[in-house]
């Protein structure tokens, strides 16, 4: 009896060990820029291509970057989460167009609503390179200090958003 | 019909030949750095091919960085360090020693010596001379043995 225990042993801890393995979504890859200073940027807004908003201009505030296409088809479906999440009316939320057509994104706004305080264009996806973005959407929640506090990577859903989003936002802003 | 097959192939080939783009290096050395550097850097989009496999947006993004980087008199490390500060240790497909790498190093080495180990204990065990048996069971076994030669 004795000399089966020790096999047994060691099946059972690499049922749980495969077991933990399959839990975990190889698709998310923790980014490396968590508590760390925001990547600047400086671009033209969507709406108004001669101004542009930079990093710096968000400094001393709580924000969140939603990283959005028009060619992009589960942007669509997080859309409604988003217009949620601006309704709350807590932070402000920026939209980084990313490799998108300018035309096409504005018209990609017209049709489905938009959320977003405004929209930056990162035509070439230099910037999205620089944010570690290698799935659109993504979410960033960066602190008054310029800092990333949060990454979500794929759609925000509405689960998603009451269990993690918005307590990471509560807590930077109280 | 062998035209028309002819044809249908080429179309087919025609634009996988068109997906990789080529760049102009100052020199080979530079070349040979951004071979090596797409075939060990990881494409995030398609998780199991490096950028030189992959057709990704992003791969394709990404090797433009690296053929920049490298133009722009950047070293191989440099590169690598500017991919590992955007998307974590997981662009490599050759991870860098450190601490929270010690184990997917050591692992396996680790593993060999401890069966190295129970193997040499089990040889050990079985070599050390023949195994102590008191003498009531000696004379049992004889028994045993008689009663087996008297039958045959």
């Amino acid at each position: 009896m004795n000399r089966f225990i020790m096999p047994l042993v060691i099946f059972a801890l690499m049922v749980g060990l495969l077991g933990y393995g399959l839990s975990l979504d190889p698709k998310k890859v923790p980014s490396p820029l968590i508590d760390k200073a925001a990547p600047a940027f400086s671009l033209a807004m969507l709406d108004a291509p001669q101004k542009q908003l930079s990093t710096a201009d968000m400094m001393g505030q709580v924000w969140v970057l939603n990283v959005w296409a028009s060619w992009c088809v589960s942007c669509r479906d997080e859309h409604e989460v988003i217009t949620r999440l601006a309704r709350e009316n807590l932070v402000a939320v920026i939209g980084l167009n990313y490799k998108d057509d300018p035309g096409e994104a504005e018209r990609w706004l017209r049709q489905f609503g938009n959320p977003y305080a405004t929209s930056v264009i990162d035509r070439d996806g230099r910037v999205g390179i620089d944010w570690g973005v290698y799935g659109v959407p993504e979410t960033f929640v960066i602190g008054a200090d310029g800092a990333i506090k949060y990454k979500h990577i794929g759609p925000v859903t509405n689960e998603s958003l009451e269990a993690e989003v918005l307590p990471v936002i509560r807590e930077l802003l109280s | 019909m062998r035209t028309f097959c002819f044809l249908l192939l080429a179309g087919w080939l025609l634009p996988a030949q068109a997906v990789i783009e080529v760049y102009d290096f100052d020199s080979p050395e530079k070349e040979a750095d951004y071979q090596l550097l797409i075939d060990e850097l990881r494409c995030l989009v398609c998780q199991n091919q490096n950028l030189k496999d992959s057709d990704a947006e992003l791969a394709q993004d990404l090797r433009r960085e690296t053929y920049e980087m490298l133009q722009e008199g950047k070293s191989r490390q440099e590169v690598i360090d500017f991919m590992v500060a955007r998307y974590g240790d997981f662009v490599l497909y050759r991870p860098q020693f450190k601490s929270s790498t010690y184990l997917l190093w050591l692992g396996p080495f680790l593993l060999l010596l401890i069966v190295l180990v129970l193997f040499v204990r089990r040889l050990r065990a079985a070599s050390s001379g023949p195994a102590e048996v008191d003498e009531t069971t000696l004379a049992q076994a004889r028994d045993l043995l008689e009663q087996r030669d008297d039958k045959q």
